[in-house]
């Protein structure tokens, strides 16, 4: 297969067979060698063969093997002639990242990680067989999935600033529970406020490196200063929904001529388009829920240990999920239906998508690193409007199985370098911790170095973890 | 072999077997419950499932949600299946298994869903093979 390198770190997929545009991957040599060991490519090629498609079928820096869409994708969509696909948003709908600030320093916390990391764990509910605790009636449950995180906070459990600094004000437009089948909300009744497995977590950081002075300063940021990530998504609710139009839009299209039964997609103007986007945009807003609640009880746990703590929402990132959005196409602004999966938005100055108090300035990108590396912190650019529809990367993306992980990771080592560090951890099973070793992700510094130095998202601080509660 | 793990980046991917398809389907569903939790669970509690299809494949993967359906509405944890019938002219299912409570077992893997990722349902042979990609 000829992949052409156009200019440092953007990698060419010319157009042959079936494909609309070309492939575009934004990646160095290094990772570039990695991707190609997958079916990352052939994915990438697949999405480039859908009706409508705009200017590329792009992958970014993080990117590895998905169903029918790769993760670290983006693809734009023409309103009139493209298509939505729950495949290209994935199952776990707004599967997000949410970062808060307090107002504690890293020597704060470091005698009472013990104390933290077990509060936080016996709070939050994680892992597989433990529900919420958060009890709500389905006429409540359909009025949290039409608000979001707004909903959450209108019944007390937290602030407007909150919602008021989350993409999409924590709740995306369009949202129509009706449009959820039953079988998805049964999964969901149970599941409000509670964190996951797998990958996602709930981490207690500080500020370790500061790369702009000003942007951090802007966003109340210093060196020590101790931020708290919560990562998790839709839960049962989101897959559901995924599943539920996978389903559906067999039935109605067919998928015999599909080259992998998970592209499965509807016109955007089709009313199955229609009811998926707003089912879809419902599991989006029972995410922000989801995290807003952890967020008021991440509040309540610290303020028993720190009685003078303050906890402020800098921003809420959407990871998986199909937007509609205005963009520059062959020079000209034009609405488009972006699929994100396993992607951030990452947009710059002046948009009016970013919240009042960032405009100036770009929005927040959040990307987080594996178990016991660091994330960053980073802000949208004009760049990546440019380059990638808005788009960067989500988290270091994996490169490793999980049967060559079990067979060549050894527990006891991971264990013994998250203590040198200093990482108290607590994780519902010890095989999380093979799992979820960084060994099978990539090099998280590796991934943001490229989207630094190609533009389409720049590094303003570096966080490192304190403590960390994995499902 | 009941089942064998095949390497995938970042899902998991199986392949079951058996001599009947309702067989490889049996082993289809303890490869999943397999890939969450390795060790024996108890046969506390007693379900019946009945599902309907609309090819092989649609079949095993409405079959494999409805056990992730139950694992997330009612918490169940499959330990066996006792029997399990398929009317392949009608793609219908039905099985009665057994599972305890999950929150009793130390299970480290959160399945998502189900995926038509490669999935297939085939007979080589005398042999059924199913084959089936898990996100999570």
């Amino acid at each position: 297969m000829q992949i052409k390198k156009i200019s440092e770190n953007i990698y060419e997929i010319p157009k042959t067979g079936c494909m609309n545009v070309p492939g575009l991957v934004y990646a160095s040599e290094k990772i570039m060698n990695a991707i190609k060991q997958d079916k990352t490519i052939e994915q990438i090629k697949n999405v480039a063969c859908l009706p409508g498609i705009l200017k590329a079928s792009i992958a970014l820096s993080d990117a590895h093997q998905g169903y029918g869409f790769p993760i670290g994708g983006v693809a734009a969509f023409d309103m009139k002639k493209g298509v939505i696909s729950p495949g290209g948003v994935g199952y776990d709908i707004n599967c997000s990242v949410r970062l808060v600030k307090t107002n504690l320093m890293k020597k704060d916390i470091e005698p009472n990680k013990e104390k933290i990391v077990n509060a936080l764990f016996r709070k939050i509910p994680s892992g597989v067989g433990r529900g919420s605790k958060f009890q709500i009636t389905r006429p409540e449950l359909n009025k949290l999935l039409e608000n979001g995180a707004q909903y959450v906070v209108d019944k007390g459990y937290g602030v407007k600033e909150d919602y008021l600094h989350m993409e999409e004000e924590g709740k995306l437009p369009g949202a129509d529970a009706s449009k959820v089948s039953e079988r998805a909300i049964k999964r969901g009744l149970g599941q409000v406020g509670t964190l996951g497995a797998g990958n996602h977590f709930l981490e207690v950081q500080y500020v370790d490196e500061i790369f702009n002075k000003e942007i951090a300063k802007a966003w109340g940021l210093k060196k020590n200063q101790v931020t708290i990530m919560i990562h998790c998504g839709s839960r049962g609710l989101g897959h559901q929904v995924a599943s539920d139009y996978i389903k559906k839009m067999e039935d109605k299209y067919g998928f015999k001529d599909l080259p992998d039964r998970e592209l499965i997609n509807a016109p955007i103007n089709s009313q199955l388009g229609k009811d998926y986007y707003a089912a879809m945009a419902a599991a989006a807003n029972f995410a922000f829920a989801n995290k807003q609640l952890i967020t008021y009880w991440v509040r309540k746990e610290m303020k028993y240990l720190f009685p003078k703590i303050k906890i402020d929402v800098i921003y809420d990132v959407c990871h998986n999920i199909a937007k509609f959005e205005k963009h520059i196409v062959d020079g000209k602004p034009q609405e488009v239906c972006i699929h994100r999966k396993g992607a951030t938005r990452s947009f710059g100055p002046g948009r009016k998508e970013v919240p009042a108090t960032y405009r100036k300035i770009g929005q927040p990108v959040i990307i987080p690193g594996s178990m016991g590396t660091s994330s960053y912190l980073l802000v949208g650019t004009k760049k990546a409007e440019e380059l990638t529809f808005g788009s960067t990367v989500h988290g270091a993306g994996r490169v490793m199985g999980r049967g060559q992980a079990f067979k060549t990771i050894d527990k006891s080592k991971v264990e013994q370098d998250l203590k040198q560090k200093g990482i108290k951890l607590k994780s519902g099973s010890w095989k999380t911790l093979v799992d979820e070793a960084p060994e099978v992700y990539k090099d998280i510094d590796e991934v943001v170095k490229v989207v630094d130095e190609l533009g389409i998202s720049k590094k303003v601080v570096r966080l490192k973890p304190l403590t960390v509660i994995k499902g | 072999m009941k089942f064998k793990f095949l390497e995938h980046t970042a899902d998991i991917k199986f392949q079951a077997f058996g001599k009947t398809m309702s067989e490889a389907f049996k082993n289809s569903a303890l490869a999943m419950f397999n890939s969450m939790y390795d060790k024996k669970v108890k046969p506390v509690k007693k379900v019946k499932i009945k599902i309907k299809g609309k090819d092989n494949e649609n079949l095993l993967y409405e079959f494999l949600e409805e056990l992730l359906f139950l694992l997330d509405t009612k918490h169940f944890f499959l330990s066996s299946i006792k029997s399990l019938k398929i009317d392949k002219k009608n793609f219908k299912l039905e099985a009665e298994m057994t599972g305890d409570h999950a929150k009793n077992y130390d299970i480290h893997i959160d399945i998502k869903a189900i995926t038509y990722n490669e999935m297939f349902v085939k007979k080589i042979k005398d042999k059924h093979i199913t084959q089936v990609v898990l996100d999570v």
